[in-house]
């Protein structure tokens, strides 16, 4: 019996088009229908566009009539609602918003949308990509598909979800301190967050412009190699760009990994990881060394700090850039102002929510006057601290190890009154976004029937080398095969 | 650190953002908390620590000054909440 075809890899998929086996439209079709059987009990997507993305199928089966097609003609996907859609409702998770619709598309959106991808919908997202469960959207919380109690993880929570769900083959999403990662390890997937500068930022609605950066989150490394090849690459639109050539990345997915030297930080293994969590990581990186990988106990002194420093340097460039929301041009605008402050002031504090205005309020607090020095500079000399740490790592090793979370997806409400422990959950995964550098998570053998995520760091613009780690994983375990119950 | 309802009047004032009277309090707790968190980064000793302001080590790009884009001056008032005669409005400001 044929494997169905939400089982399908990206590959097999675009060969199952190839060979006439289905339509890009029998395809849409497919998971369009999966979208309204499944989503209700997930809330995964904010918008559906089911008639869009018939139309972008049909162009896409003209395209594979004609020949002219490439590897993504006519693959399904969701974009996070963070990446602008032209003629489609960008709201970033927020009253502030929500009858937004975009003018232009970004280039992650404008490079697959011209490699022939169709958009089904604009996935549920934690409000301005700020929450680490997914519970700060203004269209309300996200469900796990392994226990409909527990968080996705967040902020790119609704693209795991949905991919999760086998609601798409795959979806972007977009990562300031963990918001791929995490999420990808709480669902079962495969996510990665690219070098600084590798992928394109224009159009990605701006939360903390030095940590942002879009990936995809996939069911397979092999899939996530796909996508990531057709959005990595310069863009003059994005002044932070990186203007070098992109790998190929499929053409090293295969290649060995004996004698790779894995670094194990210690620091990512004591207090505060789940045992069971701790256990599954290990048996993941058993697994390595069963590859012919080398392990060795590394050092990332300054881990700790890491929060601390993350929660000065995000929060002042969340100010900044959210600045812009003023009620004039775009977004939310309160009623009958009686002048301009209370234009500013009342459209602002009506349209964001309460996490939002959190990190807006310690982010002016830390840039004014009397206290830059204090938080803002210390900040900052923490982060070339931190990132020192990763330089003397990989000088003696070609990835690192550990653990993506700390902990298995958390329940709904559990950590949602208290932000400082939300803040800990992503513990693991901000100094790579401090540093700048390439970190993925893949699964990991599973625990009391909830997703552990792996995580693998790698040095500036080594995606390619993640990816075969990880691909080189999944070839010799199946934890990645898993499917949540009910989305067979 | 611990910050009172003041502080926090006066920093809502700087972010132009409303914060209601009966949330002042809440408000107030949550950011206290967060800078007790940051406080950890006062254990580790910067002094002469370059800082990094960015992760890739690079110079501003620089274009020529000429104009790339089209005018969509319509398109892109068209999703603003109130514009006239090609203008944004806002409340009058100049008695």
């Amino acid at each position: 019996m044929s494997l169905p075809l939400h089982e399908r890899s990206l590959g097999q998929l675009a060969a199952g088009l190839r060979a006439r086996e289905f339509s890009s439209r029998e395809l849409a079709t497919h998971y369009l229908g999966r979208i309204a059987r499944l989503d209700p009990g997930l809330n995964s997507l904010v918008t559906t566009c089911a008639e869009d993305a018939l139309a972008a199928a049909d162009a896409a089966d003209a395209r594979l009539a004609r020949g002219d097609g490439g590897p993504l003609t006519g693959l399904p996907l969701i974009h996070k609602d963070i990446f602008c859609t032209q003629g489609v409702r960008t709201s970033c998770g927020s009253r502030m918003l929500d009858t937004f619709v975009a003018p232009y598309d970004a280039t992650v959106v404008a490079r697959l949308k011209a490699a022939g991808t169709v958009m089904l919908g604009k996935a549920n997202m934690d409000e301005f990509a700020m929450g680490s469960s997914n519970e700060t959207s203004w269209y309300g919380p996200v469900r796990n598909p392994w226990d409909p109690d527990r968080v996705p993880g967040g902020s790119s929570g609704g693209s795991a979800a949905a991919v999760a769900a086998r609601l798409a083959p795959v979806a972007t999403g977009t990562d300031t301190g963990g918001s791929i990662r995490q999420p990808a390890a709480l669902c079962g997937l495969t996510g990665i967050k690219p070098t600084y500068g590798r992928v394109s930022r224009w159009g990605m609605i701006a939360f903390a412009s030095s940590l942002d950066q879009g990936g995809p989150l996939a069911r397979s490394a092999q899939d996530a190699a796909l996508v990531l090849q057709a959005v990595a690459g310069y863009d003059p639109h994005d002044s932070t760009s990186v203007d070098a050539p992109v790998p190929e990345y499929a053409a090293t997915l295969d290649d060995g990994i004996a004698g790779l030297r894995v670094g194990l930080p210690k620091e990512y293994f004591g207090e505060g990881l789940d045992p069971k969590v701790r256990h599954s990581v290990e048996t993941a990186i058993a697994e390595l060394r069963r590859l012919g990988a080398q392990t060795v106990e590394i050092s990332l002194a300054n881990t700790a700090l890491a929060v601390p420093t993350y929660y000065v340097v995000a929060p002042a460039e969340c100010s900044s850039n959210l600045a812009r929301y003023d009620g004039v041009r775009y977004g939310h605008r309160c009623a009958d102002p009686k002048d301009l402050s209370d234009l500013y002031e009342r459209s602002r504090a009506e349209g964001f929510g309460a996490e939002v205005k959190r990190r807006i309020l310690i982010g002016t607090y830390v840039l004014s006057a009397g206290y830059y020095d204090a938080y803002y500079l210390k900040a900052q000399q923490l982060r070339q601290l931190i990132s020192e740490d990763f330089r003397r790592a990989f000088a003696e090793v070609d990835v690192i190890a550990g653990p993506t979370s700390p902990t298995t997806a958390f329940r709904l409400g559990e950590k949602a009154g208290d932000p400082v422990t939300m803040y800990l959950s992503d513990i693991y995964t901000i100094a790579a976004n401090l540093a700048g550098l390439p970190a993925m998570s893949l699964p990991a053998e599973p625990v009391g029937g909830l997703p552990v995520g792996l995580q693998l760091m790698g040095n500036y613009f080594a995606e390619a080398r993640l990816l075969n780690v990880a691909h080189r994983l999944q070839e010799a375990t199946d934890w990645h095969r898993r499917v949540p119950p009910g989305c067979e | 650190m611990s910050l009172d309802r003041a502080d926090v009047a006066k920093i809502a004032h700087l972010a132009r953002l409303a914060v209601d009277g009966d949330e002042a309090d809440a408000v107030a707790r949550d950011l206290s908390r967060i800078l007790d968190l940051v406080a950890q980064m006062s254990v580790v000793n910067t002094g002469g620590v370059p800082p990094m302001a960015h992760p890739l080590d690079m110079p501003q790009r620089l274009r020529p000054d000429v104009v790339t884009e089209p005018d969509r001056r319509d398109d892109l008032q068209a999703t603003a909440p109130a514009t006239e005669a090609g203008l944004y409005l806002v409340p009058r400001v100049i008695e």
